[in-house]
This record gives structure tokens, sequence and C-alpha cells, in this order.
């Protein structure tokens, strides 16, 4: 039991913490404009740019940030330009990601590139520079999200009333790309890439079936997303599980239960 | 594809204005055909052109909606009316001409919260978490809005729209669990929490029952004939425009046609008229 005060440990709490409040928060916006999936294409290609951050001897997580900024422009772009095609675009980017760092991958060989920590994460190694970006980006994301509460909800339920109302569309668009990517280059380390989408849509599917406002679901996303963060990284502690893989279950057995319980309600 | 714009047919004659007084009687038993002129103009659209690459969907509109007016815009399927709708809400540039609101150029125009707009058949999620009122509510959030929350006096304003048309008591209900006709509804409520001075709809009226249909009709022509509101209104159903809007057209281009009524009498404008004539006399 010891493990749940080791400072690791402790560390990985304040990072899963900070983190299960911007993910789901951010992904309650993404997956309400139908782009659930541009958080595991973003992760794909930050991860190509972690594996270039190692290559090129520059902090990680700093590359793949940058990289996960020019490919939700990439994605944006397609995303005009192929209109009503969003997922087209996200399949292009994502397989590119993939493509891009499996081949830096092979390059970096025989460097000290710890491959698996990226994909399936590696919420214990998490150092304290580590915790000071996550704790940056929260507060970027929270502070952008709560200050423009109203007008996202009026992006993401109607983007061309909101664009009749004078607000800056496009402006917007392009904050919620660089949030998003801001969002998946910190977590990845967290959850690992693979899993960071379930973070991001798993507690937005819930709440499409539990809340009645947009209020509700605002609170819903976040307190589902601790819920499961917390109670999965001290499962995960006391029973030695891969922490990650600990969090998207409990996340899914969420959603099964919020299913169940408005089973009779809705069809 | 040529244009024929009919002219306004008392068209506006800068030389006649201070005998108007003088043919008050004749005026009053012509039907108010056409706008006055003293009123400001409320959209112009010049020599409006668009093509979707090739396509050429209208070429050199030209028309003028002035305050007051209530404008029908009839065509064919693919004559361009939502086109020329999402034109003048400036969601499509047009690929040539000029659309002036509120006699400022489209470039330059901030005031947005003048204009109400009730886009066709909302597409929104069903499943999307989302009262009625948060959905009202959002009609408010602009460009003068941004960073600022929402006060007492804007959750007033909701209430006050909820009422006027009828869906007070849905206020906490989910946007995807109601009818097509009270989701119409929601949507006006949007667009009328501003006190916008000009509504522009999109075939409000389709997939909604008969009845609903009437009420929802009876609701404009009371806006337009007591709130003084300008309607822009797109619309597949002839009879009812007909009914209020006359037979003829006031202005045909390409397939679309501009039926108009203006809501007020013409003396009205004659008094400012004659208001005017006085003050350059004295």
């Amino acid at each position: 039991m010891d493990i749940l005060t080791a400072e690791f440990f402790q560390r990985a709490l304040i990072g899963g913490a900070l983190i299960a409040i911007t993910s789901p928060l951010l992904g309650l916006f993404l997956v309400l404009r139908r782009l659930a999936m541009i958080g595991d294409t973003l992760a794909h290609v930050s991860i190509a740019g972690v594996a270039l951050g190692f290559l090129i001897n520059i902090y990680p997580v700093a590359v793949g940030l940058v990289l996960a900024i020019v490919a939700s422009f990439g994605i944006e772009l397609l995303r005009r330009r192929y209109r009503s095609f969003a997922e087209l675009s996200i399949a292009i980017i994502m397989s590119g990601g993939i493509a891009l760092a499996s081949l830096l991958f092979t390059v970096g060989k025989g460097y000290n590139l710890d491959v698996n920590s990226y994909l399936f994460g590696s919420i214990y190694t998490l150092d304290n520079a580590d915790i000071l970006v996550i704790a940056i980006v929260t507060v970027i994301v929270l502070g952008v999200v709560l200050a423009l509460k109203k007008e996202l909800f009026l992006l993401t339920f109607d983007e061309d009333a909101a664009s009749v109302s004078g607000l800056p569309v496009r402006y917007f668009n392009i904050l919620i790309s660089i949030l998003t990517a801001l969002v998946i280059s910190a977590s990845i380390k967290i959850v690992g890439a693979l899993l960071v989408s379930a973070l991001l849509t798993i507690p937005a599917a819930c709440s499409l079936v539990l809340s009645k406002s947009f209020r509700q679901s605002i609170i819903l996303v976040v307190a589902i997303g601790e819920v499961a963060v917390v109670l999965g990284l001290w499962m995960a502690g006391v029973w030695n599980l891969a922490p990650g893989g600990t969090i998207v279950l409990l996340l899914i057995a969420i959603l099964l239960a919020s299913l169940v319980m408005t089973r009779r309600t809705r069809v | 594809m040529t244009t024929t714009v009919v002219p306004d047919s008392v068209a506006p004659d800068p030389n006649v204005a201070p005998v108007v007084a003088v043919s008050l009687n004749d005026s009053n038993e012509r039907p108010p055909a056409s706008t006055p002129s003293c009123h400001r103009e409320i959209v112009s659209l010049q020599d409006v052109t668009f093509s979707y690459g090739s396509q050429h969907v209208m070429d050199n509109v030209n028309f003028v909606v002035r305050e007051r007016d209530f404008v029908g815009l009839i065509g064919s399927n693919g004559a361009g009316k939502t086109t020329l709708l999402r034109m003048i809400v400036g969601l499509l540039r047009p690929t040539s001409g000029e659309i002036k609101l509120f006699g400022t150029p489209m470039s330059r125009f901030k005031e947005w919260q003048l204009i109400g707009y009730v886009p066709q058949r909302n597409h929104f999620n069903p499943l999307f978490p989302a009262t009625v009122r948060e959905v009202v509510l959002s009609g408010l959030y602009g460009r003068r809005k941004l960073l600022r929350r929402s006060t007492k006096e804007d959750h007033l304003r909701a209430e006050d729209a909820l009422k006027t048309l009828k869906i007070g008591d849905l206020a906490e209900k989910r946007i995807g669990e109601l009818s097509g006709g009270q989701q119409q509804r929601v949507f006006l409520a949007r667009a009328l929490i501003n006190n916008p001075k000009l509504l522009i709809l999109d075939e409000p009226m389709s997939g909604i029952d008969t009845e609903t249909q009437n009420n929802f009709f009876n609701l404009l022509l009371h806006m337009h004939k007591k709130h003084n509101i300008t309607f822009l209104m797109v619309s597949h159903d002839l009879d009812m425009v007909r009914s209020y809007l006359g037979e003829a057209p006031r202005a045909k281009s390409g397939k679309l046609s501009f039926h108009v009524r203006h809501s007020h009498d013409l003396e009205d404008c004659v008094e400012t008229d004659l208001l005017h004539s006085l003050r350059q006399e004295g």
C-alpha cells in the first residue's frame, strides 16, 4: 500500500487530476462538433513529434506539441476543403502521423527511445517539468474555456448562427485546434497516445445521455474524468495494474452504467 | 441569364415630395403596393452575382428592402433563395456586386445584433445537451457580449422571448425532445431576443403541420404590423405569401421573385416629408 504515498505516485495523481479537468472539457466541444477522432489523430502526430524531439535532442513533449498544432491546422484546412466530410481530414492526418512516427522510430533505433511509454503512457515517470507543463496547459485551457463558454457553446451548437452574430468563427476554430493540441501533447505521457481519445470522448459520451443542459454536461464531464482518473490510479497502484488501461476501462464502465441507467427513457 | 428588375411603381421623386400633402386622398385609395421612400434602406443588393465554380446561381440581382417591408422571396428549387439569404447574413460572399446592410457595406458592417436569422431546418444533433432556454439565450452571444457574463437582464429577455412564442413551459426541455414546430419557435425566439430590426427567415414553415403553420404565420404578421420589424422570408407556400403580399411580385430577377408589403400607411411618410420641407423653409 505504500506505493500510494510514494512521490512518483503523488506526481501521477496531480498530473492525472489536472488532465482529467482539461481533456474531458475540451472533448465535450470536440464530440459535439463531430470531431471525436481528432484526439487520436493529434496524438499520433504528437508521437511523431516526440520521436523527432528525441532525435534532435529537444524536449520531446514540446516538439510533439508543435507538430500537433501544425497537424490541427492541417485538419482545419482539409475540413474547409471537404466540408461535411470532417472525418476524411482526420483519417488523412492520422495515417500521416503514424507513418511519420514509425519512420522516425526506425531512424532512432539505438537511441534511448522508449516507444511503449508514449503509446501506452507512463504516468509513473512524470517528472517535475512534466507536471509544470501540465499545470500550465490546464490553466490556459480552463481560462479560455471558462472565459468563452457562451461563445463556444454557440459555435458548437450552430456555427452559422455564431457567424451571423458577428463572432470571429475562424479564429475560434483555430483556438480550439490549438487548445486540443495542447491538451493532447500534455496527456500523452499520462494515458498514452493510443488511449488519449478515451479521456476526451467517453465523458462526453456519458453526458450526451445523462445531462439535460449544456451547463450540466460541462460539470458532468469533468466529474466523470476526475472519478475515472483518481479511482483508476488508486486501483492501478493497489493491484499493480497498467494505470492508463485501468483509467480507460473505468471510463467505459461508467459509460455502460450511464447507458443502462437511461435505457428506459431514451431509445 | 439576363435579369429583369421591375422598377418601383412609385419611384421616389425628390421634386414631388413637397406637394405630396395635396395628393393625400389619392394616395389613400392606392393600395400601398410600394414602400414609401422615406424609410431607410435595410438591405440593398447591387448587381449581386453568385456562382459555384462555373455554375451560375444568380446574375446581377438588384433589390432594396426598406424598413417595415415584409419581403417574400419566392423561386423554384435551385433559384438561389437560400444562397441569397446566406449572402445577406455574411455566410457566403457574392462573386461580384455589393450588399449593404443598414446602409453600410457588408465588409464594414458590425451591428449584427440588428439582424435575426432563422436558417432553413436547423440540422443540429437531436442529442445535443442544451435546453430551450440555453438555445434562446445564445441569440445574445455576439461580439458585444464577448468575455462578459450573461446578466439578469439577459435572462429576463430570454424569458420574454420564450413567453412571446408561447414556449415558456418548454424552457428546461432538451431542444432535441421538441417537435418540429416547437423547435421552429425556439429558433424564432433566439432570433427575436436581440429585438432585431430585420428578421431573415429561410422556409420557416417547412416540415410543420398546417395549423402550426397558420399560427406561426399570424405571429409573423403581428410582429410586422405592430412591432415594426422588417422581414425577409423565403417561402415555398405560395398561397400564404400571396394572401398577404399580393399576387404580383415587386421585382423579378432570374428565377427569384420578390413580393413586398409595407406595414404602415403612406401618411406617416408624408408627415415626415412635410416636416422636412417645413424645416427647409424655416
